[in-house]
């Protein structure tokens, strides 16, 4: 559905987009993840058809972004960062322009309204200029022209900014319904949300790709990824610590400053498999005295800072010895 | 061109649905009232025609046309939805071309809201009224001449007091220079050639002409020529300007 060969954007000397090279399918949802900066937006924008491309180029539903534009925004939905609208409009009105720019007209564009106003909840504000509207309905209505068409491939530049935790939800709810027959990029600077609704993230940083992969994937990048930790009493904490010695790395974890719950190990793997049976066995067998072992699933966030904070010529291995402690 | 009447007529719905229309039409009709009767001296000069109403139109467009213009594009990129509007699926031409539609039509109300004046003029005597649409026709053009102008300034910035100040003086120029006053400074130095070409670009001589009753066909290209090159650069330079 969406295929983007070698896209490249410079602006002057800057080089925002730096030979971009992936492809969506259908019943894709992809989580495009970066700092801010990091070329997200001019990405999306490229293939949106705003921004032109400096080299490189983006294929919507078979049709080049360079040579039929208009061919490709009519399969396309794009909410713009921000998501920007006529202010001045309301949404019914606001609406029933789209509708008709997109084509629809007579009972099919009345249909079309009603159905996505349904969707993204819109009717309680349907008459009020968009300008008076709180910053969730405005989103939601900049949604509500990105899907109005039923496209077949959609663009949502950060959908969930400035939602509440319950808009968020519903947003999520939203893409979740529509991934089976669409392809779909989300940017986001929220981690979560990748988890919760992609189905593949791809990591942007520098204008460059420097990861790719499911959710799961990226997390298992992160070095505290699948390793144990374990609680104890602290007067057992010395014991505990040495009973578990050579099973893998073991460090005191300090999050808990002053002290209100007890301390906890982490046991890091060397790699080998599946060290959770390894640590519970060395527990039963010299009966350690533990009050609970789990696994850590590692986190997106820590995976995140640990690819886009190392520069660019470095980038893309992960040392297993980069974590904290 | 679907298209471009959609667009035309979410713009026209957008200047009512704020107060700047009504500003605008009456400060227009406020301001064409008083200079037709205090400085054309429409009652004084014991003629009936409409000359005092449209000697002014040329200086009272040069304020206000580039006040509706200013906003047409600056707006959309200030606010971030000339996004939205270049990712439908719309070309920039339609784009270019229904804004700059609805701002003519929405002049064109304006002009028409004057129509006391001419049943005012025929009441007190027999006007040609041929000579009177001719004006009108010819101001509507001239005005269109300075809203392509406007808008084409206006899709350089994304700041509209920009956009004002710079539509109005290239209006001005426009305007002025047909004045001897500005003639004699090009005589000066200038060959001929260019003296004419300067004179010939002036929207007050070609306006002059069509108020004298004759819309010949030469006023006419100038006017349209010169909305068709502003609005052709208009679309050069909002797809530029998009891309950097």
């Amino acid at each position: 559905m969406i295929v983007l060969t070698g896209l490249t954007k410079r602006f002057g000397g800057l080089l925002a987009v730096d030979n971009v090279t992936f492809s969506v399918g259908k019943g894709q949802v992809l989580g495009f993840l970066g700092p801010n900066g990091a070329g997200k937006s001019t990405t999306m924008k490229m293939i949106a058809g705003f921004l032109e491309p400096s080299s490189g180029t983006a294929e919507v539903a078979g049709f080049n972004i360079a040579t039929a534009p208009v061919e490709v925004k009519k399969r396309i939905g794009y909410l713009p960062e921000g998501a920007p609208t006529y202010g001045d409009m309301t949404p019914a009105s606001f609406l029933d322009f789209i509708a008709e720019i997109r084509g629809f007209d007579g009972t099919d564009k009345s249909r079309r309204v009603d159905e996505v106003v349904e969707r993204v909840r819109l009717k309680e504000v349907l008459t009020q200029p968009i300008d008076t509207l709180s910053k969730g309905y405005k989103r939601r209505v900049g949604l509500a022209q990105a899907i109005l068409h039923d496209p077949q491939v959609l663009i949502l530049d950060e959908p969930t900014d400035g939602l509440d935790p319950n808009q968020k939800h519903h947003v999520r709810g939203l893409i979740q319904d529509m991934a089976a027959d669409k392809a779909i990029i989300v940017s986001t600077h929220i981690l979560e949300e990748v988890e919760a609704v992609c189905s593949r993230a791809i990591i942007i940083a520098h204008g460059r790709i420097v990861a790719d992969g499911t959710p799961e994937d990226l997390l298992a990048r992160d070095p505290n990824h699948n390793a144990i930790l374990v609680r104890t009493a602290p007067e057992h904490l010395a014991g505990v610590e040495a009973g578990l010695a050579g099973l893998g790395t073991i460090s005191r974890i300090t999050r808990d400053p002053d002290g209100q719950n007890d301390p906890l190990l982490r046991i890091r793997g060397d790699g080998g498999p599946a060290i959770i049976s390894r640590v519970s066995d060395c527990i039963r067998e010299k009966d350690l005295n533990v009050e609970e072992v789990f696994v850590e699933k590692g986190a997106l966030d820590q995976v995140f800072r640990q690819i886009t904070t190392v520069p660019p010529e470095a980038t893309p291995e992960v040392t297993p010895e980069a974590g904290d402690a | 061109m679907r298209n471009i009447l959609i667009i035309t007529k979410r713009e026209l719905k957008s200047y009512f649905a704020t107060p700047v229309a009504y500003v605008f039409i009456v400060i227009f009709l406020a301001m064409t009232g008083a200079f037709t009767f205090f400085i054309g001296n429409f009652f004084d000069r014991g003629r009936a025609d409409l000359e005092p109403f449209f000697q002014f139109h040329p200086w009272l467009y040069l304020l206000l046309i580039p006040a509706i213009s200013m906003r047409l594009w600056s707006e959309e990129r200030k606010t971030g939805t000339i996004e939205l509007l270049m990712t439908l699926p719309v070309t920039t031409t339609a784009a270019v071309l229904g804004k700059f539609l609805a701002a003519w039509g929405f002049t064109a109300i304006a002009l028409t809201l004057t129509f006391p004046m001419w049943i005012t003029v025929n009441v007190l005597g027999n006007p040609d009224n041929g000579v009177i649409v001719a004006s009108y026709i010819g101001s509507w053009l001239m005005a269109g001449a300075f809203l392509a102008i406007g808008s084409c300034v206006s899709a350089m910035t994304k700041n509209q007091v920009i956009a004002f100040i710079i539509a109005a003086t290239v209006c001005f120029l426009f305007t002025m220079s047909g004045l001897e006053l500005v003639l004699n400074f090009f005589r000066l130095w200038a060959p001929e050639l260019l003296v004419e070409t300067v004179a010939s670009m002036s929207f007050l001589t070609h306006f002059r002409a069509v108020m004298n009753g004759v819309i010949d066909i030469r006023d006419l290209i100038f006017f349209t020529s010169l909305i068709t090159f502003w609005l052709f650069a208009n679309v050069i330079i909002v797809d530029l300007k998009k891309s950097a």
